[in-house]
C-alpha cells in the first residue's frame, strides 16, 4: 500500500477519536445529530476495515502491512501493525458496533448520558488494540476501550448495573496492574516493547534471561485471560453482560475477544514456531485453561434460569473454545478458530440483543419461575384449554423465533449455519494434524480434550437453548406479543445475515482465515516486515 | 538500595492485595492506589538505577550513555500514574453512585450488618 492507503491504517483509531471528541461537545438534545454522526463514523469504519482487508488479502507479500505513527523508525516509535487477523477483527468490531448503535436509536441511546461518544470511544480502544505493534500502547488501548466500557456497562444505571459494575471496575483494575507489571518485567528482560522486535530478540535471549521473560510473559497472559473471561478468572462476566444495557452488552461481545487476541499474538508471535528455546511456552497452560472454561461454561449454560445469564454463559464456551485452540498450535485449527471467532462474535452479540425484545412485556421473575415449576413437575395440567388447533403465530413472534433458532444453530455449532463450518475446520485439523488423508498421525492428548470439550459444550448449549426457546416462544404463559420496532430488528438481522453469508461462501472466507492463521504462525515474517524496511 | 526498594514494593504489594480483599468499598480504593503505587515504583525499577552516575552531560563533555538510567520505564510510569489516576477517579464516582443506590458501603451491596 502506499500513497493515501497507507494513511488508512490509522483512520480506524483516529475516526472514533474524533468523532467522539465532537459528540462530547454536543449537549444532550442534539439526539439526531449525535446519531447521525455516529452512523457515518460506524459506517466509515466499516468500509475501511473491508477496504484495507481486502487490500492486504489480494495483496502480495506476506499480509503484514506497518504504519510508522509521526514517522519514527520501529524500536523508537510507536507502530501499527496490520495484518489480516487484525483487519478481520476491525470488521468484526464496526459490524457489532453498528448493531449496537442501531438498536440504540429507539430508546436506549436516552436513557442515560453520552451514549454516542462512549460507543466511540469504546470502538476506538478496540480498534488501536487490535493494530498496535507495541505492548505499552496496547496497554493505552486496552485502558481506552475499558474506560469507556466503564461507561457502557453502566449506561441506564439502576442497583443491578451499578453493583455488577462495581465488581467489573475493580477486576479490570487490578488486572490492569497485573498488565503493567508483565510488560514492565518483559522490557526489562528484553529491552524492548516493540512487538515485533521483541519476536526478533527472543529465539537469541541468554538462557539466564529466559525465566524472568517467561514469568513477565505469563502474567501479561494472566491480564489477558482476565479479560477474556477464562476460568477461573472471569467469574466477574456474567453479571456485568447480563446487567448491562443490550447494545452495550453487544459491543461487549467483542470485547471479551480482545483478551483472546491480545493472547493469540503474545503466544503465537513470542513463542510461536522457530522462536528458540521459548517455543510453545504457555501452550498446555492455554489448553488445559480453555477446556476448563469451556466446561465451566457449559456447566452454566445449562443451570442459568434467563436469557440474560445464558448469553454471558454462551461467551465462556466461546472464550474457551478460542483460548484452547490458540494453545494448539496448529495452523489449521487456528484458521477454524478464526472462523468460530467471528461467528459466536456475532451470534453472541445479536443473542444479546435479541433477548431484550423477548424479555419486554415480561415480568423479571417468569424465568426463575419457569424453570422451578419444571423442577417441581408442576404446571403441567393446565395447558388443556380450548385452543387445541392453535392460533396463528403473530409475525413479529415467528421473526423473532426464527432469529432465535439461528443464534442457538450458531452458538452450538449445528449445521447448516457458520457454527458448525467452524467447529467442523477446528475438529478436522485436529484429527487430522498433517492435512486431510495423509496418514494416521499421533494426536496429543490435548486434541483429544479440546475434541471431547467441543462435543459436549455443543450439546450443553442446544440443549439449554431448546429449553430456553421452548419457554420464551414456544409456550409463553401469558401469550403477549412484544411490541418490536423494525430498526430493533434490523441489527439483529443484520448479524446473521452476515453469519448465513459466512456459512454461504464458505470457500472464500475459510480460504481468508486459513492465510491469517499462516501469517500468525509465521513469527518470523513480523521482524522483517516491521524493522526491516525503511522509507 | 535495592534491598529498600524491593521492601518497599512488597509493603505496598502486600497490605494492597489485603486490602482488596476486604469488604468495604473505602478499603477496596485504597488498596488499588497501594497496589498501584507499588506498580508504579516496579515499572521504575526496571530501567536499572545507576548511582552517582552523571545526568546527560558530564563536565566538560558529553556523559556515558550506559550509566544513564533508561528514560523509558520512566515515561511509561507516567503513562501509567495518568491512567491509573483517571480510572481510580472514575470508579470514585461509581462507588459514590453505589453507595447511593444501596445504602451501604459493602462490594457486594449488601446493608452494613
Amino acid at each position: 500500500m502506499n500513497g493515501w492507503e497507507q494513511h488508512l491504517a490509522v483512520a480506524p483509531v483516529a475516526l472514533p477519536l474524533i468523532v467522539g471528541a465532537i459528540m462530547v461537545t454536543l449537549d444532550e438534545q442534539r439526539a439526531k445529530l449525535k446519531a447521525a454522526l455516529g452512523l457515518a463514523s460506524i459506517l466509515g469504519l466499516l468500509g475501511i476495515a473491508v477496504f484495507l482487508a481486502i487490500r492486504l488479502h489480494v495483496g502480495i507479500g506476506p499480509g503484514i502491512a506497518v504504519y510508522r505513527l509521526g514517522n519514527w523508525p520501529a524500536s523508537f516509535g510507536i507502530v501499527l501493525m496490520l495484518d489480516r487477523l487484525s483487519a478481520l477483527l476491525l470488521i468484526v468490531t464496526a459490524l457489532l458496533g453498528l448493531a449496537a448503535q442501531l438498536y440504540a436509536l429507539p430508546r436506549w441511546q436516552r436513557m442515560g448520558a453520552h451514549f454516542h461518544a462512549l460507543l466511540q470511544f469504546q470502538l476506538m480502544g478496540l480498534n488501536g488494540a487490535f493494530l498496535t505493534g507495541d505492548l505499552f500502547n496496547l496497554f493505552v488501548f486496552f485502558e481506552v476501550l475499558l474506560a469507556a466500557s466503564y461507561g457502557l456497562a453502566l449506561h441506564g444505571s439502576g442497583v443491578a448495573r451499578v453493583k455488577a459494575g462495581l465488581h467489573y471496575i475493580a477486576v479490570n483494575l487490578a488486572a490492569s496492574l497485573l498488565f503493567l507489571i508483565g510488560v514492565s518485567m518483559i522490557y526489562g528482560v528484553a529491552g524492548t516493547l516493540n512487538m515485533a522486535d521483541l519476536a526478533a530478540r527472543i529465539p537469541q535471549m541468554p538462557a539466564a534471561n529466559r525465566p524472568l521473560l517467561e514469568a513477565g510473559a505469563a502474567i501479561l497472559g494472566i491480564a489477558f485471560l482476565v479479560k477474556a473471561a477464562a476460568w477461573p478468572l472471569g467469574f466477574w462476566l456474567v453479571p456485568t453482560y447480563a446487567a448491562a444495557s443490550p447494545p452495550a452488552a453487544a459491543i461487549f461481545s467483542m470485547m471479551s475477544k480482545v483478551g483472546i487476541y491480545a493472547v493469540a499474538r503474545l503466544v503465537l508471535l513470542l513463542f510461536g514456531t522457530g522462536t528458540g528455546a521459548s517455543a510453545g511456552f504457555g501452550g498446555t497452560w492455554l489448553v488445559a485453561g480453555g477446556v476448563a472454561t469451556i466446561a465451566f461454561g457449559a456447566v452454566s449454560v445449562l443451570a442459568t434460569q434467563d436469557l440474560p445469564r445464558l448469553a454471558g454463559a454462551n461467551v465462556y464456551i466461546s472464550s474457551g473454545t478460542l483460548l484452547a485452540a490458540v494453545g494448539a498450535g496448529q495452523v489449521g485449527v487456528t484458521g477454524g478458530a478464526l472462523f468460530y471467532l467471528v461467528s459466536s462474535a456475532l451470534a453472541i452479540g445479536a443473542f444479546f440483543l435479541l433477548i431484550e425484545l423477548l424479555d419486554r412485556g415480561r415480568d423479571i421473575g417468569a424465568d426463575v419461575l419457569a424453570v422451578t415449576l419444571e423442577a417441581y413437575g408442576e404446571g403441567e395440567e393446565e395447558d388443556e384449554e380450548d385452543d387445541a388447533i392453535g392460533v396463528p403465530i403473530p409475525v413479529t413472534m415467528a421473526i423473532l423465533g426464527i432469529c432465535f433458532l439461528c443464534c442457538a444453530l450458531l452458538l452450538a455449532g449445528l449445521p447448516p449455519l457458520s457454527g458448525f463450518i467452524a467447529k467442523f475446520a477446528m475438529l478436522n485439523a485436529l484429527l487430522n494434524p498433517a492435512g486431510l488423508g495423509k496418514g494416521p498421525a499421533l494426536i496429543p492428548w490435548s486434541g483429544w480434550a479440546l475434541l471431547i470439550a467441543l462435543f459436549l459444550s455443543g450439546f450443553a448449549t442446544i440443549l439449554a437453548m431448546t429449553r430456553a426457546g421452548i419457554r420464551n416462544l414456544w409456550a409463553t404463559e401469558d401469550g403477549a406479543v412484544p411490541r418490536v420496532r423494525a430498526i430493533e430488528i434490523a441489527p439483529i438481522l443484520m448479524l446473521l445475515l452476515v453469519c448465513i453469508g459466512m456459512t454461504v461462501a464458505a470457500g472464500p472466507v475459510m480460504r481468508y482465515m486459513q492465510a491469517a492463521a499462516a501469517t500468525l504462525h509465521a513469527p518470523q515474517d513480523y521482524p522483517r516486515q516491521v524493522l526491516g524496511r525503511t522509507r | 538500595m535495592e534491598l529498600v526498594l524491593a521492601i518497599a514494593i512488597g509493603l505496598l504489594a502486600g497490605s494492597g492485595v489485603w486490602l482488596l480483599m476486604r469488604p468495604r468499598t473505602f478499603q477496596l480504593i485504597i488498596g488499588l492506589s497501594l497496589l498501584s503505587y507499588a506498580v508504579n515504583l516496579f515499572i521504575f525499577s526496571m530501567g536499572r538505577f545507576p548511582i552517582g552516575a552523571p545526568p546527560i552531560l558530564a563536565p566538560g563533555g558529553q556523559g556515558d550513555p550506559a550509566s544513564f538510567a533508561d528514560p523509558l520505564p520512566q515515561s511509561l510510569v507516567l503513562t501509567a500514574i495518568v491512567i491509573g489516576f483517571a480510572t481510580t477517579a472514575l470508579f470514585l464516582v461509581v462507588m459514590l453512585a453505589a453507595r447511593g443506590l444501596t445504602r451501604g458501603d459493602h462490594v457486594d451491596g449488601r446493608p452494613r450488618q
